[in-house]
């Protein structure tokens, strides 16, 4: 399989990456060259075989169900762009 | 008296308890070489001089109240990966600008619990995506080995080159890495130093900024096996925080370092001779098996022949991941912005100011390979290819296998800005043909030095072992240690 111009773009637009028109005839090729190297996968019979969920063969912990942290809200937009008492600040997204 | 800087960490560790030197001392000494060789090398992004004196002070305290611990006074090298609280974290990416966290991830709080010193964060390819350290948003990073008679500058390897270069140039007494297809190996065998993946989750992947989730695995990069063996046994800890982390007590994997390997069965996967790798990295190979033989180790062939699909299902499931765990870095909650004239805009414009090529292809692939209608034939197909990478390995062990022994890396150190590699993103991927494997069965890897080739550059091979058996790889590591010995760099920096 190989992607075109139209699926690249499409393909930015989905992860969130605004592209210029050269780079997405770059990453065109470039994406081409991974997905032709991955194709050799197609050769192997997989028939049968259960797709590995986890690699070590273990329950997955559960804890109980308590409030164990909290009352951070400082510590959590410490690191904001742009925050106004505790909020984070963003474009208007409602009319 | 002899450079501070020369001492391994067991050597430092029993002169801080002659009280033949202060940790102060052996901090300031770090520092001083840091500040002397940074600039040419380019290891360290961050340096806390500040911090880590006031650390040693404490720790010299401990030790004269009677309660050092077991790396009381050990200054450390941290990559960029680990959350360090307070302290530049930023996966050496421009998207995670002036991030400072405002917790600290496992590893390094194990690492402080028992005395350690930290000297600052080292480079690291934009979160750990490469294979040279030339994808970090600070700069490529210099490798402190050089080839016979050349000054032309190589790659220390990546993603964790900062950490090998520091280690290697002795900026470091020891160092934190990560690896999730080769990042801890790689560098490790391109520097002469020593590099341990450890099973996964033996480390907890808490506080650590997350590339592929289900490969990611934190360990050591060490001037020498017993070295790797004292620093795991510190950053390795059962973690509540992290749900993959697994409920076995750590070991004393320094008591397993000059023990006999007699007896043990060496399985040797003729898949690993792969068409085009130089005659020296085999001639590397025969050596290593002569050397366990000697020490009493069977030989055996093995096989492992869903070894050549490890590397393209890698560059399904590592991408994948990546793409949904690089969704969060959105200009919002932390690092960079780039205004836009709505919120899309302004992520899509975020996004691509903020992340480097390898990293966009990354997540461009991750996003097409999750995308509707291609989801079986990519993720779900490397997946079930996944389970029968997992499996060849099972059926080595189940027929007595202890540890198989391979090359670390198909060549020795390369150029910077190689014309070649740059030009297909591929080429570069082939760096990790013999290690992803281990990432994607999830098994404990070891590179150690096995020798130079003929341009002087070191050269690595890997042991890989059962899962949670990290004591069979540092003794048999060792063991090569002995005959091949250590390797270091003749300054030029």
């Amino acid at each position: 399989m190989s992607v075109d111009l139209a699926t690249v773009k499409r393909v930015a637009r989905l992860a969130r990456i605004a592209v210029s028109e050269e780079e997405a005839e770059r990453m065109m090729g470039e994406l081409n060259g991974i997905l032709g190297f991955v194709e050799q996968l197609s050769e192997v019979n997989v028939d049968g075989v259960e797709p590995m969920t986890s690699v070590t063969p273990m329950e997955m912990k559960k804890r109980t169900d308590a409030v164990t942290d909290g009352s951070k809200a400082d510590d959590i937009v410490a690191n904001a762009p742009n925050s106004d008492r505790n909020f984070f600040l963003v474009p208007k997204v409602v009319e | 008296m002899t450079d501070l800087t020369s001492l391994t960490i067991a050597e430092a560790r029993a002169k801080l308890a002659a009280k033949e030197i202060t940790a102060v001392e052996l901090t300031d000494a770090y520092i001083g070489a840091i500040d002397a060789a940074n600039e040419a090398i380019n290891a360290y992004v961050a340096v806390t001089p500040d911090r880590a004196r006031e650390m040693a002070k404490a720790s010299d305290a401990r030790i004269a109240a009677g309660k050092a611990g077991a790396l009381e006074g050990i200054p450390l090298g941290i990559k960029d990966l680990f959350g360090t609280e307070g302290v530049h974290t930023q996966a050496c990416s421009h998207i995670l600008d002036g991030f400072a966290p405002r917790y600290e991830s496992t590893v390094t709080q194990n690492l402080w619990n028992d005395g350690a010193v930290m000297l600052g964060k080292l480079n690291m390819d934009e979160f750990a995506m490469g294979s040279s350290n030339e994808t970090s948003y600070y700069g490529a990073v210099k490798n402190p080995w050089r080839a016979k008679g050349s000054n032309m500058d190589l790659v220390p390897g990546g993603s964790s080159g900062g950490s090998a270069a520091a280690v290697a140039a002795h900026l470091c007494a020891g160092a934190t890495a990560t690896d999730t297809g080769g990042s801890i190996r790689q560098p490790a065998a391109f520097t002469g130093t020593v590099g341990i993946k450890p099973t996964y989750g033996r480390c907890s992947r808490w506080g650590v900024v997350a590339f592929a989730s289900s490969l990611d695995q934190a360990g050591p990069i060490a001037r020498d096996v017993r070295d790797a063996a004292i620093l795991l046994k510190s950053m390795a800890s059962v973690d509540t925080k992290d749900t993959t982390s697994v409920d076995l007590p750590v070991p004393d994997y320094e008591a397993s370092i000059g023990k006999s390997i007699k007896g043990m069965k060496i399985g040797i996967p003729r898949e690993y001779r792969v068409d085009g790798m130089p005659e020296e990295i085999e001639a590397l190979w025969k050596q290593g098996i002569a050397w366990l033989k000697e020490a009493g180790a069977e030989i055996v062939d093995i096989t492992l022949p869903h070894t050549k699909y490890a590397l393209p299902a890698y560059y399904i499931v590592a991408p994948a991941e990546a793409s949904s765990n690089l969704a969060r870095y959105d200009g919002v909650r932390y690092g960079l912005r780039v205004d836009g004239k709505d919120i899309v805009e302004m992520y899509e414009k975020t996004r691509a100011a903020g992340f480097g090529q390898e990293v966009k292809r990354r997540i461009m692939i991750g996003t097409y390979v999750l995308s509707a209608g291609y989801y079986d034939a990519y993720y779900l197909r490397a997946q079930k290819v996944r389970t029968l990478i997992k499996r060849d390995f099972e059926l080595a062990f189940h027929a007595g296998v202890d540890a198989i022994l391979t090359p670390a890396t198909p060549s020795s150190a390369f150029g910077i800005a190689d014309e070649d590699l740059a030009s297909d993103p591929v080429k570069m991927y082939l760096n990790d043909i013999f290690t992803v494997t281990v990432n994607m069965a999830g098994l404990p890897g070891i590179a150690v030095p096995g020798g130079l080739d003929h341009k002087g550059l070191p050269l690595g091979l890997q042991l890989i072992g059962k899962p949670f058996e990290e004591e069979t790889l540092f003794k048999t590591a060792h063991v090569i240690e002995q005959a091949a010995g250590r390797f270091t760099p003749t300054k030029w920096w």
